[in-house]
């Protein structure tokens, strides 16, 4: 009787719809890490992660790519940490939401989050590279990054600290704790978490970046030998080898295979940051 | 409303002195001397009047109940004595409020301090995200208090006062959230107590609670008599018949709330002056 039912049918073709939806978003993403498995895993092996370049990135390894692309990112990591965190604590703890100038950084944020990386690349040519006299360098790049990964990162540590139940600030507040000691000693640890979390997107969308560092720590493959030098992140040799170098492709893909790898690493690392660790406090309290 | 009312407990020992610490330093009675004096005072959340001309005196070493239905401003009358209301964005205070004789709204005054010495109880308890130790002594340590057997004692008196030392005393580098609401609620007392403050204000500290761990409460808001000035909000009746020494009744008029009667607690509730007094007390409104 009930598979006669229209209504039945119409559940059914739903149920359909969803699970077909979703099994192609799936299938697609294994497709893609099929492919590059299928054509770099063959590459891979200790000596190319650590060997230097040859031959413009058609032999050798990927050895001072690697160290430029964790250089890049500690500058980017170690600026925009401290200025994102002091950014966050502003707009959650010192200011009222009715606030013009928390608007105003509120939104000069949103619409930075949203500005193509080539345009910030252009301005980290112009600013560090040129103004500043970096040129082409680790150090611009760095700088350049912690400018596009500051929104998505302050944004996300606001989002964390407003979390922290306000029951705690009041608590706080009425056994005369001084505002730096409330933040010190409760909000900050116990928004330590969603920090965790903002800073791994952070990295995340630094990693990622080839568009904004081309212009400024440029693509220059030996092993950087100061944060002066110019270095290639892997974002930027996949691109160089699969649109420049003839017979680049099969080290551009087991490049990407690295690179994918490594994203996938901090983003469950900052998946079970943000979900073990907060729900061990909320499981607490 | 500002004059002497007699002395509503008799003292014992002898002496009526008041006193501030263990229980057992000093006899326990109230004075009717007044130590907080509120007059004239309204409160407004973004012009929104919430409190109007409310004037009242609190007495030293009494228990002070405040009653009423929610939303007549009981709470936000609370939170203006320890000037919490400076936490609320829109929230402006007028007229007088005095505590020994010292004008809490005044700019000049040290907010921090003020704050240490009226302790504030919540109704939802409170303790921070730390251990059961850390709980007590980083407020402590934020208030000078360095030397290590001077904590490690103010932790002891302070957990010992609320009857918590015996449950904790092996499991106090255990978080804090692992405690029992009720648990969690002694420790926010010891948390203020061991501030020594003069005054405690406790806004409804049993409602969040089961009737077990709200009666231990009550009981050591019972023992506080004497030692600290106790003003209480409760929306339990009995509960407010039962401890308090004084008790004042707020009402709301069109989202206005303003205090409709205040006088000793055996008075407001067997001969209220006011009708809205009777008819709540007696369960008819409210």
């Amino acid at each position: 009787m009930a598979r006669r039912n229209p209504r039945f049918l119409r559940d059914l073709l739903l149920a359909l719809l969803v699970w077909g939806v979703a099994a192609s978003v799936a299938g697609s993403f294994l497709w893609l890490v099929g492919d590059m498995l299928w054509h770099g895993a063959g590459q891979l092996s200790w000596n190319f992660l650590t060997a230097a370049t040859e031959n413009a990135g058609r032999s050798g390894g990927i050895g001072s790519i690697l160290v430029s692309t964790l250089l890049i990112l500690a500058v980017a990591m170690v600026v925009a940490t401290p200025l994102g965190l002091a950014t966050a604590v502003l707009l959650s703890e010192f200011v009222s939401p009715g606030n013009r100038f928390a608007q105003l950084v509120g939104l000069s944020l949103d619409v930075l989050a949203g500005v193509p990386s080539i345009v910030f690349g252009l301005f980290g040519m112009a600013f560090f590279s040129v103004f500043l006299g970096l040129g082409f360098s680790i150090l611009a790049g760095g700088l350049t990054l912690a400018c596009m990964a500051l929104p998505i990162f302050i944004r996300t540590a606001e989002a964390g600290l407003r979390a922290v139940p306000d029951d705690w600030r009041r608590g706080a507040a009425a056994l005369g704790l001084s505002r730096s000691a409330a933040l010190s000693h409760i909000l900050l640890p116990a928004a330590t978490p969603a920090l965790a979390a903002a800073l791994m997107l952070g990295i995340g969308r630094a990693m990622a970046e080839t568009a904004a560092l081309i212009f400024t720590s440029g693509y220059v493959d030996r092993m950087p030998s100061s944060l002066a030098d110019s270095g290639r992140a892997l974002a930027v040799h996949i691109y160089d080898l699969s649109m420049n170098v003839a017979g680049g492709d099969a080290n551009a893909y087991a490049t990407a295979l690295v690179l994918v790898v490594l994203l996938i690493v901090i983003n469950n690392i900052a998946l079970w940051l943000a979900q073990n660790l907060l729900q061990k406090r909320i499981a607490q309290s | 409303m500002t004059k002497t009312p007699e002395p509503c407990c008799t003292p014992q020992n002898g002496s009526e002195a008041y006193t501030v610490g263990p229980l057992q330093s000093g006899p326990a009675c109230c004075e009717p001397e007044p130590v907080i004096r509120v007059t004239n005072l309204s409160l407004r959340y973004a012009g929104q009047p919430a409190l109007e001309n409310v004037a009242l005196d609190i007495y030293r070493g009494c228990i002070t109940a405040l009653i009423g239905p929610s939303g007549c401003g009981k709470t936000s009358f609370l939170s203006s004595l320890n000037r919490l209301t400076d936490l609320i964005p829109g929230c402006t205070v007028e007229g007088g409020i005095e505590i020994d004789g010292r004008d809490v709204h005044d700019p000049d005054t040290d907010v921090q301090a003020l704050r240490r010495q009226v302790g504030m109880i919540f109704q939802k308890p409170n303790p921070f995200p730390l251990s059961i130790r850390r709980n007590i002594q980083m407020p402590l340590r934020e208030h000078g208090v360095r030397a290590c057997t001077a904590l490690e004692e103010k932790t002891e008196a302070a957990l010992r006062d609320v009857g918590l030392w015996d449950e904790v005393r092996d499991r106090l580098d255990a978080p804090a959230l692992v405690l029992s609401g009720g648990q969690q609620q002694r420790l926010c007392i010891a948390r203020a107590l061991a501030l020594q403050p003069e005054i405690l204000l406790m806004d409804e500290p049993c409602s969040a609670l089961d009737p077990l761990s709200s009666g231990v409460v009550e009981d050591l808001i019972q023992d506080l008599r004497g030692r600290y000035t106790v003003v209480i909000v409760t929306h339990n009746l009995a509960q407010a018949r039962r401890i308090a020494n004084y008790a004042g009744f707020f009402w709301a008029k069109e989202r206005t709330g303003t205090l409709v009667e205040f006088g000793q607690c055996r008075q407001i509730f067997e001969e209220p002056a006011h009708e809205l007094t009777a008819a709540y007390v007696s369960g008819m409104r409210g």
